[in-house]
């Protein structure tokens, strides 16, 4: 029987109350969204927090896709099911968000499971962080006393199950670029339906003139953090798309990624299957650009 | 802590760790033991429950009730199987279904699959042209290791064919 250790509950009545709690526990605490992944952990004895704040009484308020001039801003407690039927990152950000979510865990998951959660997860193997990161999102850390930092994913996961939130801090906005000519593709190898990748590629590209103006390349599951492979996205930029550019950078992919050997696979496998979903990511994600 | 949660319609109040999670609350505490409890991963979906958010207009959704604290339940209503058929006795349309195409062996992942199953039925636009792909992908977080599926997902298609020619049926999953 998995039960977690012995916690205190309480839930929140707003943001700033849940950061009053937070500082009042002393960094005891950890924020509770969904669920699906702090509630595992605290069951494997991984995460053992004193305290648990719920924040799902503030769904009204951390539930939320918007676009904001620039940017499309994605609220903490927004759900896996309400990022997967979004018609607004259907159409900002084609089709890499419903590519992820569509097999991010299962549906029953998908229901309570959050971005927040997920992002704070900071597992290496998790399907929406590697968009996230691919996108080259802002995460939004709100701490006592209503300061902000704005901190890029590359900053935010800092390794496996590890963030740089601070204890008295919370995740209360991510924020997407908007980019013309956009589109974007992930790729995953499972083991069975609704498991972690063995391998996941997210990529996104932005087309404009012929010429390739942007590119995000992320790996999951094959080093301590989703991987942002810097090396493809720089040859990308300023070319033409190409079936060719996009094996090479497929071969970057491989190069740059260091996965561990274990139950899903060895090293060397994860290692190609890496650079072949990389290839296959952009070049659906440019044919979504050019679409 | 006091934790209250009304379950098929009726209140239940009990004193208990805040650390119980949802699914032994519902089988030790409320004494429903149509809930199973299964591989407390949150991988197999034997505990999946229906939660209904009073103030959201969506239908009752499946959650993992291992994967639950008791204390967030508070203030949802919860169905469980023993909540699905109507006062005087009739199944709910997933139950006939399970029954009429023969949808179980052992019985164990059937609660489970029920709710997920009602759920998916309640949510598609036009619920008797689901896809098998549809229905397998959405029963993907529930495990069976007897059927092989194919007799649940008949079951499925059998009770969105039923309730398209009982409308009034359709109302039984909610508490």
């Amino acid at each position: 029987m998995q039960t977690p250790a012995p916690v205190e509950y309480s839930r929140a009545t707003s943001v700033d109350d849940a950061l009053a709690q937070l500082q009042a526990l002393g960094g005891n605490a950890r924020i509770l969204a969904g669920g699906y992944s702090l509630i595992p952990m605290m069951k494997l004895r991984l995460a053992n927090p004193g305290h648990v704040i719920d924040i799902n009484p503030l769904e009204r308020d951390l539930n939320y896709i918007r676009e904001e001039g620039d940017h499309i801003a994605i609220g903490p407690l927004t759900r896996h099911v309400n990022m997967l039927e979004s018609d607004l990152l259907a159409r900002v950000f084609p089709d890499i968000f419903r590519e992820a979510e569509a097999v991010l865990a299962d549906p029953v998951v998908r229901n309570r499971g959050s971005m927040g959660g997920s992002l704070c997860q900071s597992d290496p193997a998790e399907d929406l962080s590697g968009v996230i990161v691919a996108l080259k999102g802002q995460a939004v850390l709100r701490g006592t006393g209503g300061s902000e930092r704005v901190v890029e994913m590359d900053e935010f996961h800092i390794g496996p199950y590890m963030t740089c939130i601070q204890p008295t801090e919370m995740l209360v906005e991510v924020r997407i670029p908007i980019r013309k000519g956009f589109g974007g593709a992930h790729e995953k190898v499972e083991r069975r339906a609704g498991d972690f990748a063995i391998v996941a590629a997210s990529s996104a590209l932005a087309i404009e003139g012929g010429k390739i103006t942007w590119a995000g390349v992320a790996c999951s599951a094959v080093g301590p953090t989703t991987l942002h492979i810097e090396r493809a996205e720089q040859a990308l930029v300023g070319q033409a798309p190409s079936e060719d550019l996009f094996a090479q950078c497929g071969q970057m992919a491989a190069a740059d990624c260091s996965p561990n050997s274990d139950g899903r696979g060895p090293a060397d496998y994860k290692r190609h299957v890496a650079g072949v979903l990389t290839t296959r990511a952009l070049s659906r994600a440019a044919a979504t650009a050019l679409r | 802590m006091i934790v209250n949660i009304s379950i098929n319609g009726q209140m239940h109040s009990h004193d208990v760790e805040p650390r119980l999670l949802l699914v032994h609350y519902i089988r030790e505490y409320a004494e429903l033991h149509g809930t199973h409890w299964g591989c407390d991963t949150s991988n197999c979906g034997i505990c999946i429950v229906l939660m209904d958010d009073p103030v959201s207009d969506q239908p009752p959704y499946p959650v993992k009730s291992c994967t639950m604290l008791a204390a967030m339940a508070e203030g949802y209503e919860i169905v469980t199987v023993e909540g699905m058929a109507a006062p005087d006795g009739t199944l709910d349309p997933i139950q006939m279904g399970f029954h009429e195409m023969h949808a179980l062996q052992c019985g164990f992942c059937t609660p489970g699959m029920m709710s997920t199953g009602r759920w998916l039925i309640e949510r598609h636009p036009n619920p008797t042209q689901m896809t098998d792909h549809e229905i397998r992908d959405g029963i993907s977080g529930n495990l069976c290791r007897c059927t092989g599926y194919d007799n649940i997902v008949k079951a499925i298609r059998w009770a969105a064919a039923y309730i398209e020619e009982h409308p009034e049926s359709a109302r039984t999953a909610r508490a």
